[in-house]
């Protein structure tokens, strides 16, 4: 046991030759098997299945899901959740995030903590505050109404208001944590030199803060984009069957009308719409987080 | 000089509005669980716990709350075992093909539940798995995994191996090294991650919907059957409880790392 010996431990042990050949595998192929058992063939299989039925191989599935104008406004449907409430989120994230990081320290991570515990909150207890809160007799009505945005209280429940506003709520904090985090690394003293080059803060903002911040945008665009585009549970309890999305008549063919092709279909499209927003994000994020990073 | 300052302004009073919007849904949940009458109004009248004795009588929801966290618990375990060797091996450079491999055991976060759900939903029903609960158990470990692989990755790349190889050279055995040198050290990242996962399990719709059955109900399906068929203040009395057992959570957890660690999300 010298030097040479030390140099060598690195990655192999020298003691027990039986432990330094099988350790990694040891380590590495009981979660990697069960993760393709359990995780990767079923969801091929859920692949499969799309394309074929009772009969055998079959693209009805497909061609209904895709060719019927009842199903892709569906489909138009979840990207137009996914869409409004991301641009909602990111329009009041952003000045949000831009206070929060420029908050003194201590009062920094009590607000930081603040944004965060209601993402740990279930969503079922979140969605049903919600409902609460706009019925009727809600707060939402007492305050549009003390206000004098309404003359006398309106049903909100079942509305695409409600929908949005829910959503929005639900998944503000997931914009606002990423753009946050990014942006409080970010220099003050870059926005103050711009300002004394002559630029005006328009132009301040637009060239420097936000192509600096974009690596948090990005990531806070698609975070909400994707798990909203697939939301179900605050959907369902806000505005129920009148709005229909993909998730809806996924869990309908599965739960209710049993027509697995349907489903099966229907989930390839949402994978394949979760994969796009992925690989889109990364590519947008990798160029753009090298420029944004500083030592 | 004047449009930064009220556009800065404008920022903390926007601030300050996304507060407000984030805490009334909770606060009012909490507010309406204290209610003495049996409809949902605002402001709540008068005071009573009556809805939280209710919670005991109320027809399975303690039964499922106990299923949802055995089944949190149980998969948080497993994940956290299967991960972090895997994690390990991974940073170490063990094996060919790391990354792929960590990026692979990370993935099912990008899936929407939905998808994953009916995915084990069918393969459950190919190989004839009737089994609710040991559906359930093996669907939220694939559910759980995500978050214990990152929380691990992250730690371990701030941990110095050599202190491994210190500790084999004073004669400890490689396994005995990383429990008694790695595990102490990766520890606190390792608990936030497994509390993440603990919460998505507990809370996790999506997936569970395909895979319960009449008697295996978890604490969410019943909570969103409860509210569908009969709305009483008890399903509020029972996320008020969920919302103190999250914050407690998040307290012990702040003890244990600090807030901002634990959300390298």
């Amino acid at each position: 046991m010298t030097t040479i010996g030390m140099e060598t431990q690195v990655t192999a042990p020298p003691r027990r030759r039986l432990l330094q050949l099988d350790a990694p595998a040891i380590m590495v192929l009981p979660g990697l098997v069960f993760m393709v058992v359990a995780f990767a063939i079923p969801v091929l299989i859920l692949v499969a299945d799309s394309f074929r039925d009772a009969s055998g191989l079959s693209l009805a599935g497909y061609r209904k899901v895709l060719g019927d104008p009842y199903y892709i406004g569906i489909i138009w449907n979840s990207l137009q959740l996914g869409l409004i409430t991301t641009i909602g989120s990111l329009l009041i994230g952003y000045p949000a995030a831009f206070a929060l990081s420029r908050a003194p320290a201590r009062l920094q991570v009590l607000l930081f903590a603040l944004i965060f515990l209601p993402l740990t909150v279930s969503i079922i207890v979140k969605t049903f505050g919600l409902a609460i809160m706009m019925r009727r007799d809600g707060i939402l009505n007492w305050l549009l109404l003390n206000l004098g945005f309404i003359e006398r209280p309106m049903r909100l429940v079942f509305t695409e208001f409600a929908l949005y506003f829910g959503m929005i709520n639900v998944f503000l904090p997931l914009m606002i944590l990423p753009i946050y985090s990014v942006m409080r690394q970010l220099d003050p003293r870059l926005t103050d030199a711009a300002a004394s080059l002559g630029a005006g803060p328009v132009t301040t903002f637009l060239r420097v803060t936000l192509p600096l911040t974009m690596p948090g945008v990005v990531a806070g665009i698609s975070l909400v984009f994707s798990i909203s585009v697939a939301a179900y549970v605050t959907p369902g309890l806000l505005i129920g069957d009148r709005f229909m999305t993909m998730s809806q008549v996924m869990a309908k063919a599965y739960l209710n009308i049993r027509d697995f092709n349907l489903g099966a279909s229907m989930a390839v499209v949402m994978l394949v719409v979760a994969v796009t927003i992925v690989f889109t994000s990364t590519y947008f994020a990798e160029p753009a987080s090298r420029r944004g990073r500083k030592g | 000089m004047m449009i930064p300052r009220i556009s800065f302004a404008l920022c903390w009073v926007m601030l300050g509005l996304v507060l407000m919007f984030l805490f009334t849904p909770i606060v009012i949940v909490v507010a309406v669980s204290f209610t003495e009458s049996a409809v949902f109004s605002f402001p709540p009248q008068g005071f009573s716990l009556k809805w939280y004795y209710s919670i005991r009588n109320a027809d399975g929801l303690l039964a499922s709350a106990w299923l949802s966290a055995q089944v949190a618990f149980i998969s948080t375990l497993i994940s956290l075992v299967l991960g972090t060797l895997c994690a390990i091996a991974v940073v170490r450079r063990m094996v060919p093909g790391g990354d792929a491999i960590a990026t692979f055991m990370a993935s099912p976060l990008m899936i929407p539940g939905l998808v994953l759900g009916i995915a084990f939903l069918q393969s459950a029903r190919l190989i004839g798995l009737n089994d609710a609960y040991a559906t359930l158990l093996i669907a939220h470990i694939v559910l759980t995994m995500p978050f214990i692989m990152r929380t691990v990755l992250a730690s371990l790349s701030m941990f110095d191996f050599s202190m491994v190889d210190a500790a084999r050279m004073l004669g400890c055995s490689y396994p005995r090294a990383l429990w008694r040198v790695l595990v102490p050290n990766i520890l606190p990242g390792v608990m936030s991650g497994a509390l993440f996962a603990f919460i998505a399990s507990f809370d996790n719709y999506p997936i569970s919907i395909f895979l319960v059955d009449v008697h295996t109900k978890t604490l969410p399906i019943q909570l969103l059957n409860q509210l569908e068929m009969s709305p009483d203040p008890t399903v509020a009395a029972t996320s008020a409880l969920l919302i103190m057992a999250t914050i407690v959570a998040l307290i012990v957890c702040d003890r244990l790392v600090g807030l901002k660690r634990m959300t390298t999300i």
